[in-house]
């Protein structure tokens, strides 16, 4: 078999661990691919090379392609989500000086309680909250901005882009009041002791899509073979990564590997779900902190697009039906049943759900039978159901 | 958001690369950051202000108001100079960015692609004086071209206003449209305003009379 190379761009985040393992494990070399790997330095350079066509696939943050699509992102290309790469996996924490003011304000800890946390935070300080996010369209920025807006919290919060290697020392510097990130970076922030974490991404929504394997329409349209072998890999890999007894070994792989250079040991609060919320604290537990498989993660549902176009008609003023539309037009749920149905992956039957109806993990009907969705609730208990597009 | 602009394009001559332009450099290398002003300061830029530290670089950047940013692609920080395109008029920014390889496809597809300030070449100071011409000269074009955008889109928006205050003349007097404008015409000379400003006029006492 002969190989083609793709040059598939990332950025180096815990959660581009099923890109890595694809390639490292070999399941891409399975299928006649070779991923070349090219960390990038920042989201919008990844973009950029993506809309120019230097990369053919890249590891992106979920709103992206909408926002790219939408022209509200770098130069307007027409760029979709192949499937989903993980879900949740980011924390949200605050200053130290904030953390104490918080308590002052009645706050008691603790790490899995939104309607609790955001009182406190709210009344902490007598100005507008600062508030570090690693790229206007992140989905760190939509749950952020979703709990407080649906907290009754102010409009005049000031949404600061920090590159997260930098966000810990942003917070140190006091240019940060809250931080929201993805793994290591926060818990980078709480060993450097500068702040304490307060909420995981999960206990907002409990199955937030937060990276998508992404493309430009032109190139998934001209590749289908290439297109084909790269999701089956990456499926492959994140079937792997979600069972337990591989993640020892994925921590290794991840932390030994040239791919990401991050702090020792960065990699496995995230892998482990075992977090220090604060310097010297005793580490908790947070069931499915993040998720790259199962309960249907890889699935590009149209549904979680068009609650992410809602969240960017929010926060950019564009037509809330436009932009659920440009979005739901991104996520590619026919190309994953295409290549991936034949490679024995459950399907569920329809392309979109009601977002945030399933409190638990609940059976639903697939094409093999029955597979396991959910928990996929809001924090504060909302249901969003999209008419599909189909 | 609460991010200000922090561009001033106005202050871009017209023709000339103006050298009294203040030029902010984001480089966190000392040494290089020397580099890169003393190559500008030989070449006629003299307010230049180099952004090492990069905690808080959106807030600075507001705070400085440059003309010009110079950054590297390289640069995890540019992630941060994003948020101010999204937080202000995306295209009213002047930013040089340079990408350290040779690729004359990437900078044609650049190009085509409407970014104003791609620049191939690592950030050298040898480099800097073509790379910041062409850099505001593209900058230029796109401004001038959403200017005249924005005044097409205005005059449109004025004919439409004019045409109501017309017809509303002509109902209420019973004349043709030629005497109509002649009327509104007349009005604004003898007042020293200007024929848009009476038809918005007439077209709000309309409105809060009705």
């Amino acid at each position: 078999m002969s190989t083609t190379v793709l040059n598939c761009g990332y950025v180096p985040l815990v959660d581009s661990a099923p890109l890595i393992v694809a390639q490292e494990l070999r399941f891409a070399a399975d299928e006649g691919i070779e991923l070349n790997l090219l960390p990038q330095p920042s989201w919008a350079a990844l973009r950029d090379l993506l809309a120019l066509g230097h990369l053919n696939v890249a590891h992106m943050l979920s709103p992206m392609p909408t926002a790219m699509s939408l022209g509200l992102s770098g130069p307007p290309a027409q760029v979709d989500a192949l499937m989903v790469l993980s879900a949740n996996g980011t924390v949200i924490g605050v200053s130290s000086m904030m953390a104490d003011a918080m308590r002052a304000k009645g706050w008691h800890g603790g790490f899995d309680n939104p309607e609790a946390t955001a009182p406190p935070m709210l009344a902490a300080l007598n100005r507008p909250l600062r508030v570090g996010v690693p790229f206007p369209f992140s989905m760190h920025r939509l749950l952020f901005e979703y709990w407080i807006r649906h907290s009754g919290g102010a409009s005049d919060m000031q949404i600061i882009t920090t590159p997260p290697p930098l966000m810990a020392d942003a917070v140190s510097s006091g240019e940060l009041d809250v931080f929201c990130v993805g793994e290591p970076w926060g818990s980078v922030a709480v060993n450097a002791g500068v702040g304490e974490l307060i909420l995981p991404g999960v206990a907002i929504w409990a199955q937030a899509p937060e990276k998508v394997l992404a493309a430009r329409r032109v190139w998934i349209d001209d590749n289908a073979a290439s297109v084909s072998g790269l999701m089956r890999a990456v499926s492959r890999a994140a079937r792997w990564l979600d069972q337990p007894e591989n993640r020892v070994l994925a921590i290794e792989i991840l932390e030994r590997s040239a791919h990401l250079s991050l702090p020792v040991s960065a990699v496995e609060h995230a892998l482990t779900g075992r977090f220090a919320t604060r310097a010297g604290g005793p580490p908790v537990h947070v069931p499915d902190f993040v998720r790259f498989y199962d309960r249907a993660t890889n699935f590009p549902w149209r549904s979680q697009a068009a609650w992410i176009g809602e969240q960017i008609s929010h926060l950019s003023g564009i037509d809330r039906s436009h932009a659920i539309e440009v979005a739901q037009s991104t996520m590619r749920p026919d190309s994953y049943r295409m290549h991936l149905g034949p490679l024995g992956v459950d399907m569920p039957g329809a392309s979109a759900k009601v977002e945030g109806a399933l409190a638990h993990s609940t059976a639903v009907a697939s094409t093999k039978g029955q597979m396991i969705l959910g928990p996929d609730a809001f924090f504060d208990g909302k249901i969003y159901d999209f008419t599909p597009l189909e | 958001m609460t991010c200000r602009r922090w561009q001033r394009t106005s202050s871009v001559g017209p023709t000339v690369v103006a050298s009294d332009m203040k030029i902010a450099v984001v480089e966190s290398d000392p040494a290089r950051a020397r580099e890169i002003i003393d190559a500008l300061t030989e070449d006629g830029w003299e307010d230049v202000v180099v952004l090492g530290d990069v905690i808080g670089l959106a807030r600075k950047l507001s705070a400085l108001n440059p003309d010009l940013v110079l950054i590297d692609l390289a640069n995890p920080s540019r992630d941060a100079l994003e948020q101010i395109s999204v937080a202000s008029d995306a295209q009213s920014r002047p930013v040089a960015m340079f990408v350290d390889h040779s690729d004359d496809e990437m900078t044609q597809a650049a190009v085509t692609a409407g970014l104003s300030a791609y620049v191939v070449g690592a950030l050298q100071p040898e480099r800097i004086r073509p790379v910041l011409k062409t850099a505001i000269a593209r900058f230029k074009m796109m401004s001038q071209m959403r200017l005249e955008l924005e005044a097409a889109k205005q005059a449109l928006a004025d004919r439409k206003t004019v045409d109501r205050a017309k017809g509303m003349i002509m109902r209420a007097r019973g004349i043709g449209e030629e005497e109509a404008y002649a009327l509104l015409r007349k009005t604004a000379m003898s007042q020293n305003r200007k024929v848009i400003d009476v038809a918005q006029a007439l077209l709000t006492a309309s409105d809060l009379l009705s």
